[in-house]
């Protein structure tokens, strides 16, 4: 072989790099200059420099109330699923002995996220709607004399099916932080007479700082640039950034959606970096 | 994900948290239920709307069933107000087989790379982050003006392709990374040690041992192409794929043929799963049985 290692590595690496650059950065570039242009009012851009479009966006009460409607559904779903998923994969890293039975637990955990999201958010309907099953049971039972109307089309709804959909983000990486922790560790610090509250405050939540930080950034990302399921399963009641960013698109306001979209990657992109810093990801993973 | 651990990594869990001799802790038994809640409100909600979409024509959107017969399956195909469910099938598969296929390829050959140091190495690893977690609604329709500034039509083999392919490989590739990680480097080492040239190790060696880490991403290069919806909805052109078309029905189609579309999605991605599945597990018995002949 002649030719350099480094040559060698972006020969191998070129392929990703030829799909990245036409299919995210120059998208991305895209929206960025349409957000500084004019708009002739039908869908036409004017190629005029104007930071109008941000202007707009940033003094609206519109947009404050948006990003504080998403972020709300953010902190939930993320808090949400970072409490299951930690404890469902503390419960199949640490009580769960037959390992083989441990592995069938955590592929019954995943099997549902290789299918259909939008199927999975419209299976709650029939559960959770006025006519549903968990309204007509309480009915039955005699605890509520009223269907209860919250359940559904609601930011009940929204957070409920969001931790649905994404608990296994939490899950997956969690568990496999945990399964690299030694168990000889947690035995001594046992010995030494720690409490099970100690030890998972002292040591098992340190270990796992990289498992919860990779499901963070999934949950994160996901929940903010996510319309469709504020959309639906609020019934109009909730409205998204991105939901408002579809709905300009549709009336052909590319510049003000533009606006709005950029920043909100921005956002997103600094969440993301904090939790990165807190973390190398790329170490963590291949370890 | 799930290849990202082995047994070696299990193989000490019995001795758990709790001391294993004697009874369990209460934490056993308030986790234990905890868990049963979680799977049971997983699948609960699933196996509600495949069971719901067997109703006769009377049908509703909610429970009690009413009779029993394929009526709404026969309907999805049939009727032409819930559009075109075969076309959008065929052209979902299809998309799916060609993330899978470039994902496949392109994540390992990304990840053989990413094994040493090279210069820029940080910059393509923060584009590929990037790229994973930009909202994919924003990244559609920044694809979407990009063909249109320069005059090329979308399509679901074209652009909704590209779009896709911006989040199904890096996904591939942090999962291949993980699939790397068990990688014994002692092996290419000696295979090179005998005169193995650079293709040689990449197709004798490294291949065969990371075969069901490969398979794994081709399972998600194929779910998640086969599920994605908003990359896909500014990008896809004319026609529409499956995702595209649950979401018109969703909107418009208020009929248990929602539901049996449902569950004839599902259907096509357990039988995914379970092929990849069975071909992890053809692999290491195969493997197993080799080793036992020596």
């Amino acid at each position: 072989m002649t030719l350099s290692r480094p040559l060698v590595s972006w020969l191998f690496v070129s392929p990703l790099v030829l799909v990245l650059i036409p299919f995210f950065v120059l998208p991305i570039l895209v929206v960025l200059v349409a957000s500084v242009f004019e708009t002739d009012g039908f869908g036409g851009l004017i190629p005029t420099f104007t930071l109008a479009n941000y202007a707009e966006v940033l003094t609206s009460a519109l947009t404050f109330n948006l990003y504080f409607e998403t972020i709300k559904f953010t902190v939930l779903t993320w808090f949400f699923t970072l409490i299951l998923g930690f404890f469902v994969a503390y419960f199949l890293a640490f009580h769960v002995r037959n390992p083989l039975l441990a592995i069938g637990l955590f592929l019954l955990c995943t099997v549902p996220f290789w299918t259909s999201n939008i199927i999975r958010m419209i299976s709650w309907i029939p559960l959770l709607g006025k006519e549903g099953l968990i309204n007509s049971a309480l009915l039955r039972v005699g605890l509520i004399r009223e269907p209860l109307g919250f359940l559904l089309y609601s930011s009940f709804a929204v957070v409920v099916a969001y931790v649905h959909q994404l608990t296994i983000f939490m899950i997956v990486p969690i568990f496999n932080s945990m399964a690299r922790i030694d168990k000889r560790v947690v035995e001594a610090a046992f010995d030494v007479g720690a409490s099970r509250f100690d030890i998972l405050r002292l040591i098992i939540v340190p270990l796992c700082k990289s498992g919860i930080a990779l499901g963070s950034i999934f949950v994160v990302s996901i929940v903010m640039g996510d319309f469709f399921v504020t959309k639906v399963m609020s019934g109009g009641g909730s409205a998204s950034v991105v939901g408002a960013f579809y709905e300009d698109i549709g009336v052909l306001q590319y510049p003000s959606a533009a606006a709005s979209a950029v920043l909100l990657t921005v956002i997103l992109m600094v969440a993301v970096s904090l939790i990165l810093r807190t973390v190398d990801i790329r170490k963590e993973i291949a370890r | 994900m799930s290849a990202a651990m082995t047994s070696s990594e299990i193989r000490s869990k019995h001795r758990a948290i709790a001391p294993s001799r004697g009874g369990r802790p209460w934490t056993f038994y308030a986790l234990a239920a905890l868990f049963t809640f979680y799977v049971v409100a997983l699948y609960g909600p699933m196996i509600c709307i495949y069971i719901l979409s067997f109703q006769d024509v009377r049908g509703g959107l909610v429970f009690p069933m009413k009779g029993l017969s394929l009526h709404w399956f026969i309907d999805l195909f049939t009727q032409v107000r819930t559009g075109d469910v075969k076309g959008a099938f065929d052209r979902s598969i299809k998309l799916a087989i060609l993330v899978t296929i470039i994902t496949v390829v392109v994540s390992f050959m990304a990840a053989l790379a990413f094994r040493r140091r090279f210069p820029g190495d940080n910059i393509v690893f923060s584009l590929m982050i990037g790229s994973l977690v930009a909202p994919g609604l924003v990244l559609g329709i920044g694809v979407g003006l990009l063909f249109n500034a320069l005059g090329i039509e979308t399509s679901w083999y074209g652009s909704a392709l590209g779009a896709q392919l911006s989040w199904t490989l890096p996904f591939g590739v942090l999962v291949m990374f993980a699939v790397m990680s068990r990688f014994n480097p002692a092996w290419e080492e000696a295979a090179r040690d005998l005169g193995a040239t650079a293709w040689q190790r990449i197709w004798l060696v490294m291949l065969p041992v990371l075969a069901p880490g490969l398979v794994a991403v081709a399972l998600f290069g194929f779910t998640l192409s086969y599920d994605e919806f908003a990359r896909t909805l500014q990008t896809a052109g004319p026609q529409n794929t499956l995702p595209l078309e649950i979401w018109s029905m969703t909107l418009n189609v208020t009929s248990p043929s929602l539901y049996a579309l449902g569950t004839v999605t599902t259907i096509i991605s357990f039988l995914i799963i379970a092929a990849a599945l069975g071909t992890i597990a053809w692999i290491q018995r195969r493997r197993g049985a080799r080793a036992g002949m020596r």
